[in-house]
């Protein structure tokens, strides 16, 4: 158990000591091994977003009464790859007043913010590509960039559609930004910490969603209008805008986008895995199994919602963030700020 | 700071414009300040094309007017032209052709109602309405061999007699149907998003949907319960106990909800008319060719959709002189352009779908 608990732990310290007996000096082994986490996480990035691609259409087929992707390979396993494929050898078209370079950039940075996320996101005991001090500060500036690919997208394809759906992406992503970050402030509170190995550290006798049950429930509605899944989609909000900032993407920059939507849902669901649900930690199992379990258990909920609620309108949809969710995050900051208060005085 | 308004053109390629409707919107941000309908992509022009053929082989081409009600849209012709005749229909004729027309109904109102919900943005909803839809085909296509275009209403009564399997599979049908509806409301009548979604949007009044020619499920939303089965019943529809179910809202909501009900009265009406249903012949004895007498005639049926209407002038030859349709899609989305006004864009999509027309129709 031991040993399977720390295996990638092991794999990265034979990878180490390869290079340090091939004869590097430290500085390029530390630059080596920086490289080697990278590769690792883009890896997670690509299984993730082609698991969980398939898992979306197999779960919604279930949902929906019909047996989903079934026919290449067992299980429709290999449909991604055939879609994969398809996209790749798609005429890729730019219209033609688009701001080609920036309308090509824009499929680009939209998987930055997830990937430099998942750096400092430990998956299991130690098992995390930088054990950032300030972890949480970190992530929720990273992901927070994440606002300007859309708007990117959005405004280089020069369509009115796109610039809809851009607007919408703007205004929905900096508005619901506000709730993340007053929900993570009540677990810092707790925790005294944002080290995100140190928080999961603390849960090992009782996980912080129950401690903040609203902060989580605030968490997680605010992170799935983060992440642009239904019912707050709007960007796309394919029966209205057709694709949103998307409509003038076609091939492979469009999978791109498809792709990063599943990242950064796993991102989120990590973070509110390692905030609220005690990370790595549980029973019998090795430490980054648990993880997965938990975060998978996330995916399911987020897919689950998708295709069960309509879409929300967008002025619901703010008046909804600024009217109930921050005051309720405010509220709760205030609440959690008093029972640390006590209990650090009187217990 | 300026800020001006711009136009952008809904459709006629659009992923919820349920076809080729064009509607040019003035937006300002995202509320719209004005709004234009262009309709003509999906003309085939089925009036002319009437014109060139015998009368019986016009029926083909109603089933291409409303797509979705393809039975119902046979019913009305046959039936105009059998006025023009004067040819009583046999009992047991009358009797199939409702059984038909309202499980028709039962399926429009399917597609209606899941394509509703999927344009509010919850993929979902289509698949549940649309599984009893594939029922009602199933056994419209084991009965005239076509799932859509069924051509299967005649002059004088029915292509085929309906058999025990057809009896036994509707009965099947329909005590499975209350099963999914129930399903369906606990689904989406209290959701949340949906509820706000539709509540208190596109709302219309009872004097508006008068005036702007409403029919349907659209006018009985909007306060008026004027329904063509009871208030000038044709066939056999004064022989069964229904309701017409009527909202007084004018909303969306109301839109959705009416649709719902009626498909229960139409459970109602079918199960009497199976109970009653008598033996006998299903085609009256006619002509080999059909030649009304010099001079025209106007008939309406209630539609899934709404009244759908129909004159024919004569001319004593095999041929149509003219056909008209009056198409209650066409008359139905003649409101959109005053509605619209004031409404956000995800609302105006949500007042499309509510309206549930079929382009085939308004472009005939």
């Amino acid at each position: 158990m031991e040993f399977l608990d720390n295996i990638f732990l092991y794999g990265t310290s034979i990878i180490r000591s390869i290079i340090t007996w091939i004869g590097f000096d430290p500085a390029i082994t530390n630059m080596i091994m920086a490289a080697v986490y990278t590769v690792a996480i883009l890896v997670i990035c690509t299984l993730v977003a082609l698991f969980y691609v398939l898992y979306e259409r197999k779960l919604a087929g279930f949902i929906q009464y019909r047996p989903g992707p079934n026919k290449l390979g067992p299980f429709g396993l290999f449909q991604t790859v055939a879609d994969a494929v398809k996209l790749l050898t798609k005429e890729d078209i730019v219209p033609r007043n688009a701001d080609k370079a920036l309308h090509f950039l824009a499929p680009l940075f939209v998987f930055i913010p997830p990937i430099l996320a998942l750096g400092a996101i430990p998956f299991g005991n130690k098992l995390v590509a930088v054990d950032l001090n300030i972890g949480m500060l970190y992530i929720l500036a990273v992901t927070s960039l994440s606002t300007i690919p859309f708007f990117l997208a959005g405004w280089s394809s020069n369509n009115k559609y796109t610039m809809l759906g851009a607007m919408r992406a703007v205004s929905q992503k900096i508005s619901y930004e506000i709730p993340v970050i007053f929900s993570v402030l009540a677990i810092t509170m707790i925790a005294g910490s944002l080290n995100m190995s140190e928080v999961v550290g603390m849960q090992g006798k009782l996980w912080f969603v129950f401690v903040q049950p609203l902060s989580f429930l605030i968490f997680f509605i605010a992170g799935i209008a983060e992440t642009n899944r239904a019912p707050f989609d709007l960007p796309e909000g394919e029966s209205e805008l057709t694709a949103g900032y998307l409509t003038e993407y076609s091939g492979m920059k469009w999978a791109l986008f498809f792709l990063a939507e599943y990242c950064s849902m796993f991102v989120f669901s990590a973070m509110a895995t390692t905030l609220f649900l005690g990370g790595w930690l549980g029973p019998v199992l090795p430490g980054w199994m648990w993880f997965v379990l938990k975060v998978h258990v996330l995916m399911t909920v987020i897919i689950w919602i998708r295709w069960t609620f309509p879409r929300i309108r967008v002025d619901k949809l703010l008046e909804f963030n600024w009217k109930i969710l921050i005051p309720a995050s405010i509220l709760n900051i205030f609440a959690t700020g008093i029972g640390v208060y006590l209990f650090n005085n009187f217990f | 700071m300026r800020t001006q308004t711009y136009k952008i053109n809904l459709g006629p390629q659009h992923p919820s414009t349920h076809g080729v409707l064009h509607v040019v919107l003035e937006i300002d941000g995202e509320t719209i300040v004005g709004s234009e309908t262009n309709i003509g992509y999906l003309h085939r022009g089925i009036e002319k094309l009437a014109e060139n053929k015998k009368y019986p082989q016009v029926i083909p081409y109603t089933d291409r007017l409303d797509y979705l009600a393809g039975m119902s849209n046979n019913l009305l012709y046959v039936q105009t032209v059998e006025k023009m005749l004067g040819t009583e229909v046999p009992e047991r004729a009358s009797y199939i052709r409702v059984i038909i027309a309202e499980l028709m109904r039962i399926a429009n109102h399917m597609v209606g109602i899941g394509i509703y919900i999927m344009d509010l943005g919850a993929v979902t909803g289509v698949f549940y309405p649309f599984i009893q839809r594939e029922h009602i085909l199933d056994l419209f296509s084991k009965l005239c061999g076509s799932r859509m275009t069924f051509n299967y209403m005649r002059i004088g009564g029915v292509a085929v007699d309906i058999d025990e399997d057809f009896i036994r599979g509707t009965e099947i049908f329909l005590d499975q149907l209350p099963k999914m509806l129930h399903e369906y409301h606990t689904l989406v009548d209290e959701n949340e998003i949906f509820l706000s979604r539709t509540k208190n949007i596109g709302k219309i009044s009872k004097s508006q949907a008068e005036s702007f020619g409403l029919t349907g499920p659209n006018l009985r939303a909007s306060g008026l319960g004027y329904d063509l089965r009871k208030v000038a019943p044709y066939e056999v529809y004064d022989r069964f106990d229904f309701n017409i179910p009527v909202a007084y809202n004018g909303d969306c909501f109301d839109r959705y909800i009416v649709r719902m009900q009626e498909v229960e009265e139409s459970i109602k009406i079918i199960r009497q008319a199976m109970a009653q249903l008598p033996q006998g012949e299903i085609k009256a004895k006619l002509p080999r060719i059909i030649k009304p007498e010099a001079g025209d005639c106007y008939h309406q049926a209630e539609n899934p959709k709404g009244i759908l209407g129909c004159y024919l002038v004569s001319d004593g030859t095999p041929k149509p002189y003219r056909v008209h349709f009056r198409r209650p899609s066409f008359n139905n989305i003649s409101i959109f352009d005053e509605v619209a006004i004031g409404h956000k864009i995800a609302d105006f999509i949500a007042i499309m779908a509510s309206f549930d027309f079929v382009l085939g129709e308004v472009d005939a």
